[in-house]
């Protein structure tokens, strides 16, 4: 995809007053949006991704979601250069298949974090311009959520968000999963009804506030009995 | 293979014919490679190196200058780092002339000093990715072996990657030559390996913290596991302390080497004691007793070059050492959150639980009202009289 670098930094329009002469560069990178979440509970775990993809000023698709399922145990979300995205997913199933093969048995969740964080860092110089997060259940059955930066550093999280409207998020889920900057609260332990509810309420909040989030939502549940999928419609415009 | 197509990745089972430009130690029984032999930087890096031609295969020049000849070699891994051989499948170090569109976690503060008691390290928490806190929880002191921890600052992805693979380095080495690698070793060790890419965005500023071994057929019988490491609650570093302070008197060490325990036939001397070293991916390495990296550490350096000194209690230097982090923490922006206290003794690294930077504010906060209080209750006092 040919895009003109007349976008700053992730994506955002500079102003338009003439400074002179602009030299435009090619850049291999383009932003297409979107933002992904996860919620690790005591059983379970959910990833939900909008299913907008954008670029620029320009909607290309309203229904291409952004989690993609790897194990029956385990659902990665990538959102930025969706390029980018396809790609290493598909690097991330043949790794798993090639995994299968020669171990007889599938990667855990704890496993596919470290392999993807090696797979990243192998392009360290020219890097994968996404934000990914894993949900999961480890060993134990207990919820699991990875979260890495494009270069591969990751660490184990209860709950993540990721992509455009990340900061927009994070803060929030700080607040009502992590009982952060409030006093005197009850610490009570998440259920999955209400962590669904959370992720619905918490999109719906982003979908009206960053222009590339939007369109509907997709969410996974993961539990031990499998990957429930729902779908849920957001804001259009 | 078609899969294998799509990764780069070669199946390490495949035994390779060129093995004579092998790496350090790389062939089991390679008699001359009792050290670093260097043969030329890239030999450092012989493990599985993907073959790059996403960059030269695209018409469009992204500028990268190939300072590895990387796409020539690819060589085969050992059977035993089967399971790590795309660990190390190393970035091309091409001259970054495409623009990154995302920044990168940068700014912290970790501190790291020797004393009497061993050798302490503590940092902050927080990572921060120009202008976000990308995470309030870091992890920025990694421990690499049992008596081995090191200290991150820079890019958080290249800290962690590195310490990975310095630790499966040093765990090489332990199980080709049977002994540990010192600290001074590890350090340059490190530091040889990042040398290849001085000049490119990688940003790795470490302090490693160690305590060294005795002599080598002690070290035999020393237990090398990693059971040794634990986390531990304040009252049990107590307990610990008392227990170091006998296995720390000097006498007794320099008696032991009198002793002639070690091998007559190595003439060296093997020290024991912490160490302290600092390495930084622009090829710095400097020994110290004393080290403060990132961009908190002009706070931390005055809160410790006042307080630390050699004959300092553990209880005394974790309290210098929080206090150092949080006054840094007060002051930069970037730094912030929790702090993190590892002790490393000869018993090997113990750490303490994560302490909350929130509670110490409102603590001398609340000890500053009450001194204001006193202060004012004795004024008032002077003046009835």
């Amino acid at each position: 995809m040919f895009s003109v670098q007349t976008f700053g930094d992730t994506g955002k329009m500079k102003d338009y007053h003439y400074t002179g002469p602009v030299e435009h560069r090619f850049s291999p990178y383009a932003f297409n949006g979107g933002t992904v979440l996860a919620v690790a509970g005591e059983d379970f775990a959910i990833v939900a991704s909008d299913t907008r993809l954008s670029e620029g000023y320009s909607i290309h698709s309203r229904d291409s979601p952004k989690c993609y399922k790897l194990t029956d145990t385990t659902v990665i979300g990538c959102s930025g250069f969706h390029g980018d995205c396809l790609t290493l997913t598909k690097i991330i199933d043949a790794r798993l298949k090639m995994y299968k093969h020669s171990n007889n048995k599938t990667m855990t969740s704890g496993a596919i974090a470290a392999m993807l964080s090696t797979i990243l860092y192998g392009r360290r110089f020219f890097p994968y311009y996404v934000y990914n997060i894993i949900g999961g259940l480890d060993e134990e059955g207990k919820g699991a959520v990875y979260s890495f930066d494009p270069v591969g550093s990751y660490q184990r999280d209860t709950y993540k968000a990721g992509g455009s409207a990340s900061a927009m998020l994070q803060p929030l889920l700080d607040n009502q999963i992590g009982f952060k900057n409030m006093e005197g609260v009850q610490h009570v332990p998440l259920t999955q009804d209400k962590a669904v509810q959370l992720v619905k309420d918490v999109f719906i909040s982003a979908a009206e506030r960053d222009v590339y989030t939007g369109d509907a939502l997709r969410v996974c549940i993961i539990t031990k009995e499998g990957i429930d999928e729902q779908t849920v419609a957001l804001r259009k415009d | 293979m078609a899969l294998q197509d799509l990764c780069n990745y070669h199946d390490i089972l495949v035994d390779d014919a060129t093995s004579e430009s092998a790496p350090f130690g790389k062939r089991i029984g390679f008699k001359n490679m009792s050290g670093l032999t260097l043969r030329n930087s890239t030999s450092l890096f012989k493990f599985y190196i993907p073959a790059p031609e996403y960059l030269e295969g695209s018409p469009i020049q992204f500028g990268q200058v190939s300072t590895i000849q990387s796409s020539k070699d690819i060589l085969h891994p050992d059977s035993i780092l089967q399971s790590l051989s795309s660990l190390t499948a190393p970035p091309l170090a091409s001259s970054q002339s495409v623009p990154l569109p995302f920044p990168m976690s940068h700014g912290t503060t970790t501190l790291a000093f020797m004393f009497q008691g061993g050798v302490l390290a503590a940092a902050d928490t927080r990572s921060s990715c120009s202008g976000l806190v990308a995470c309030p929880a870091a992890q920025k002191i990694l421990p690499i072996h049992s008596h081995l921890v090191s200290t991150t600052s820079g890019t958080s992805a290249d800290c962690a990657l590195w310490k990975r693979i310095l630790a499966r380095e040093l765990r090489l080495y332990q199980l080709r030559h049977g002994r540990r690698l010192s600290t001074g070793g590890a350090a340059k060790l490190l530091s040889h390996m990042l040398h290849p890419f001085k000049g490119t965005k990688l940003c790795v500023a470490a302090t490693l913290c160690g305590w060294d071994g005795g002599e080598v057929e002690e070290c035999r019988d020393q237990d090398f596991d990693l059971k040794d490491c634990r986390e531990v609650t304040k009252s049990q570093v107590r307990s610990l302390e008392k227990s170091l302070d006998a296995s720390l008197d000097k006498a007794q060490r320099a008696s032991l080497e009198a002793d002639g325990q070690l091998s007559l036939t190595r003439k060296k001397q093997s020290f024991s004691g912490p160490r302290l070293f600092y390495v930084c991916s622009d090829g710095t390495r400097l020994q110290g007793s004393l080290f403060s990296v990132g961009s908190g550490s002009p706070y931390a350096y005055s809160i410790l070059d006042q307080g630390v000194e050699w004959k300092l209690t553990v209880d005394e230097a974790i309290s210098i050492a929080r206090e150092a982090v949080y006054r840094a923490t007060h002051r930069d922006a970037y730094s912030g959150n929790f702090v993190d206290i590892y002790h490393i003794s000869s018993k090997g690294w113990t750490r303490r639980s994560r302490e909350d930077l929130k509670e110490e504010y409102y603590r001398e906060k609340e000890k500053r009202t009450k001194e204001k209080r006193d202060v004012a209750g004795l004024d008032s006092v002077c003046a009835e009289k």
